[in-house]
C-alpha cells in the first residue's frame, strides 16, 4: 500500500481516536498530521509497523504530549494525557483494537446541528475523509482562505461552546442520524457535477463507513445503496462532455458489482421494514434501472416520498412519472402546481413536457429559462442541443 | 432595584481567552456587583428561534434589529446539547422571539 492510500484509509479513523483522547479536534489534527509526515518518512526506511493504525495513533499521542509540555497553557486538557504518561504507556504501541473506534463520535460532533450545514459538511470532508482544506475549497468553489476560516470557526465553536463528542441518546438519534445522511448525501450529489474532486468516491465511502459503523440502521444501508446505484453509471453519464439520459446510456460500461452491492444493501435496508426516504429512493433508482421500465410503480414510489419529505423537487419527479404514464398533458398539470421558478431542472423537464405535447414554443422558452440557470458546461451544450433540435422539427 | 449591564465588545477584542483587564477586574470586585460573566466569543453562540414546527437552530448569534434583548438566564449544563434542551423548551413557552445561547467563559455569582 502506498503511503498516500494508507493516508486515505485511516486518516478518519486515527483522528477520531485522537479527538476522543485530547478533547479537541485541532489538536488532534496537528498530532495526527505529525504522525503521518513521520510515517512518510520512516515507513518506506523501516517498513510498515505490522500495527499501522496502532502505530499512528500512539506516535501521534506521544507527540501531542510533546507538544502539551512545551505549551504548559493547555495543562488543563491534557490531565488524561499526564495519567498516561505516568502510567508509562507511552512506548507501547498497542493493537489497533485496543484503540476504540470513535469515528461514530466524531461524525456526530462534526454534523451537529448548531453548526452550520456548509461548515457540517467540510468538517466532515477534512475529519472523517482527510480532504485537504484546499481540496474541499475546490470542490465547493471557494477560495481556500474562506474555507480555512469556515473549518476553524467550526472547530472553535465545537470547542467553546462545548459541542460533545458523543452518539446521541436514542431518542435524539433519528434526528441527529438524518441529519448525518444529509451531509453524506450532499456530498455525494456536488460530487455529480463532475468537479475536479472525487466527492462522490468521497461521500461512498463516508458511507461504507456508516454501515460498518451503524449494520442496523435501514436508512444507512438504504444511503449507500443509493448512492451506488447512482454511480454505478458514471462511465455512462457523460460522452464526449455532454449529458447522456439514462435511456441512451451504453450499460455495458454500467459498473455490474456496484449496482449488485447496491441492490443487495437496499434488499438488506427493506427487509427491516418502515422504509425510509433513502430507501424508497434506492427502490426508485432500482426501478428506473430495469427495462422496460415500472412507470406505475415508480409514480407511486414517489408519491410516498412526497408524503415523506412534502418536497416539490420529489413532485416533479412524480410528475415525469405521470407524464410516461398518462401522457405529457397529464405531468404538466402537476407541474403547474409547483413553485419552482429557481430550480433549473423544473424548467428542462417542463420544456421536454411541453415538447412532447407538441407546443413548441412554450418549449423553447422552458429551454431558454433552463439555459439562464445552467450551472455546468455540460449541462449547457445539452439544452442547446435540444433547443436546436426543437428548431429543425 | 437590580440592574443587568450587558457589556458589548469590539470584533477585533474578541478574543475571550486574554486575561481580564486589572482595572475591570477591580470595578467587579466591589460590593454592588453581585454576578458577572465572561462570555465567549459571538461566533460560538447558537440561536433558538420558532419555526413552522416547533423550535429551529440556527448557527451564530441572534441578529435582528426589531427584537430587544429581554432578559438573561444562566444555567448549568453537562454541554452544548444540555443547554439547547433547556433553551428549547423555554422558547416553546414564548411566542416569538429567540434565546440565544452563547458559552460563559468565566463568571462569579453572589447572593445579592
Amino acid at each position: 500500500m502506498t503511503l498516500d492510500a494508507v493516508f486515505r484509509e485511516h486518516w478518519g479513523r486515527v483522528l477520531a481516536t485522537l479527538v476522543g483522547s485530547l478533547g479537541d479536534i485541532g489538536l488532534a489534527e496537528d498530532a495526527a498530521q505529525e504522525a503521518f509526515a513521520i510515517a512518510v518518512e520512516r515507513w518506506p526506511r523501516d517498513g510498515e509497523p505490522a500495527n499501522p493504525v496502532g502505530w499512528l495513533i500512539s506516535t501521534a499521542r506521544n507527540r501531542a504530549i510533546d507538544r502539551i509540555r512545551r505549551q504548559r497553557l493547555l495543562a488543563q486538557k491534557t490531565k488524561l494525557l499526564a495519567r498516561e504518561l505516568v502510567a508509562g504507556s507511552e512506548a507501547a504501541v498497542p493493537d489497533a483494537a485496543n484503540f476504540p473506534d470513535e469515528r461514530l463520535e466524531l461524525i456526530f460532533t462534526c454534523c451537529h446541528p448548531a453548526l452550520a450545514l456548509e461548515a457540517q459538511v467540510a468538517l466532515t470532508l477534512r475529519t472523517l475523509g482527510g480532504l485537504s482544506t484546499e481540496e474541499i475549497a475546490l470542490a465547493f468553489l471557494v477560495p481556500a482562505e474562506t474555507m480555512s476560516k469556515r473549518l476553524t470557526r467550526a472547530k472553535h465553536k465545537i470547542r467553546d461552546a462545548g459541542i460533545p463528542f458523543a452518539v446521541p441518546p436514542d431518542d435524539q438519534l433519528p434526528d441527529r442520524l438524518a441529519a448525518v445522511l444529509a451531509v453524506v448525501y450532499l456530498v455525494f450529489n456536488q460530487g455529480w457535477g463532475g468537479g475536479r474532486v472525487d466527492l462522490a468516491a468521497e461521500a461512498i465511502r463516508l458511507g461504507r463507513a456508516l454501515t460498518e459503523l451503524l449494520p442496523d440502521e435501514g436508512e444507512v444501508l438504504a444511503l449507500l445503496a443509493l448512492m451506488l446505484l447512482h454511480d454505478a453509471r458514471r462511465e455512462a453519464r457523460l460522452r464526449g462532455g455532454e449529458v447522456v439520459l439514462l435511456d441512451e446510456q451504453d450499460r455495458a460500461l454500467w459498473d455490474e458489482q456496484q449496482l449488485s452491492d447496491g441492490r443487495h444493501l437496499l434488499q438488506r435496508a427493506m427487509a427491516r421494514g418502515n422504509p425510509g426516504p433513502y430507501a424508497v429512493q434506492a427502490a426508485i433508482a432500482d426501478l428506473h434501472l430495469q427495462q422496460p421500465r415500472d412507470w406505475q410503480q415508480i409514480a407511486a414510489l414517489y408519491q410516498t416520498l412526497v408524503g415523506q419529505t412534502g418536497s416539490p423537487i420529489v413532485e416533479l419527479n412524480r410528475a415525469i412519472a405521470v407524464a410516461e404514464l398518462e401522457g405529457p398533458e397529464a405531468g404538466l398539470t402537476v407541474l403547474d402546481g409547483l413553485d419552482l421558478d429557481h430550480y433549473r431542472y423544473f424548467h428542462s423537464a417542463r420544456a421536454e413536457l411541453l415538447r412532447r405535447a407538441g407546443r413548441d414554443d412554450e418549449a423553447g422558452d422552458a429551454y431558454r429559462r433552463a439555459l439562464d440557470l445552467a450551472q455546468t458546461d455540460a449541462e449547457r451544450r445539452s439544452l442547446q442541443n435540444q433547443l436546436a433540435r426543437l428548431r429543425v422539427t | 432595584m437590580q440592574y443587568a449591564l450587558l457589556a458589548y465588545g469590539h470584533q477585533n477584542t474578541r478574543d475571550a481567552a486574554r486575561p481580564m483587564d486589572s482595572a475591570t477586574a477591580a470595578v467587579l470586585a466591589r460590593p454592588y456587583v453581585t454576578g458577572w460573566a465572561r462570555l465567549h466569543a459571538d461566533e460560538s453562540a447558537t440561536t433558538v428561534g420558532s419555526g413552522d414546527a416547533g423550535t429551529l437552530l440556527t448557527d451564530g448569534p441572534f441578529i435582528d434589529t426589531k427584537e430587544y434583548l429581554a432578559g438573561l438566564i444562566v444555567i448549568e449544563a453537562d454541554n452544548l446539547d444540555g443547554a439547547l434542551a433547556v433553551a428549547r423548551e423555554l422558547q416553546e413557552t414564548r411566542t416569538g422571539g429567540a434565546i440565544e445561547v452563547r458559552p460563559i467563559f468565566e463568571a462569579q455569582f453572589r447572593d445579592a
